[in-house]
């Protein structure tokens, strides 16, 4: 059956105790991922990403919650879906990396993202759902898609 | 069809119990409530809202034939969606290759 669940990993030549600070550290999240980063690196700490959305600059920011800290394995937080800086279970999804070394110096780094399926439906929230997860679909749908190819068009 | 104001769409599929109707109806090709409701945990009048949600949103359409009223995919939007899920699919995959250049970047430099 189809689920939310995205998972995706890369293979990266650098020890994991660099690829940790690579995707904890703000100053360095701000360089692939969101324009702002307000975030400590505490179990149970909250902060917030900020994103630009379009031209004109408008911002939207969204709520985090750190969930675990295992340096340099495990990194998990919460993200929330709304624009009213609120984070619920019902508004959020979990995003988790985990880092484990491949064949001596080299990182294999996963990251999944659950808890799509528990969000809560408000317009704003399906908007932002379809912006920021929609490629959430595309791991699942793949299958679908060639179920679709194979079968009666 | 822009899938971007489709909200209709999206929060029809994310459903599980809607995905997994549809999920059969994929596989079956088409099927009426019925057939459906004997492959789900849950009553025939369920699948009948699931379906009516689903054909809302476009993913599915209905036929009559006789005194049956058949269910079955609609295979171009559905693969519309699955072309836009697609381009955002590499969003996490562009993340994990920018996290490995400056990781590697830092590793190189000693950083």
């Amino acid at each position: 059956m189809l689920d939310l669940t995205i998972d995706r990993d890369i293979v990266i030549d650098a020890p994991a105790e660099v690829v940790w600070r690579v995707i904890t550290e703000p100053d360095q999240i701000v360089r692939w991922f969101a324009d702002r980063v307000e975030l400590e690196v505490r179990p149970g700490a909250t902060g917030h990403f900020v994103f630009v959305a379009d031209e004109q600059g408008t911002e939207v920011m969204a709520a985090l919650a750190v969930e675990s800290v295992e340096p340099p394995h495990r990194f998990a937080f919460r993200w929330s879906t709304s624009a009213d800086g609120t984070l619920e279970a019902d508004n959020s999804v979990l995003v988790e990396f985990t880092l484990t070394v491949e064949d001596g110096a080299r990182t294999r780094l996963r990251v999944t993202e659950t808890g799509l399926d528990r969000l809560a439906w408000s317009d704003d929230e399906k908007q932002r759902y379809v912006e920021d997860h929609r490629h959430g679909w595309a791991h699942h749908f793949g299958r679908l898609a060639t179920l679709l190819d194979a079968g009666p068009g | 069809m822009t899938l971007d104001a489709d909200d209709e769409l999206w929060s029809a599929i994310a459903d599980p119990s809607r995905r997994r109707v549809l999920d059969l109806l994929v596989q079956d090709g088409d099927a009426t409530a019925s057939t459906l409701a004997a492959h789900v945990p849950f009553t025939r009048q369920a699948v009948v809202k699931h379906l009516a949600a689903l054909e809302a949103a476009g993913l599915v359409t209905r036929r009559r034939e006789g005194r049956e009223v058949r269910f079955r995919v609609d295979a171009p939007r559905l693969d519309d969606a699955v072309r836009a899920m697609a381009a955002q699919a590499e969003a996490w995959d562009r993340r994990l290759l920018s996290i490995k250049r400056l990781a590697e970047e830092a590793h190189r430099t000693g950083q």
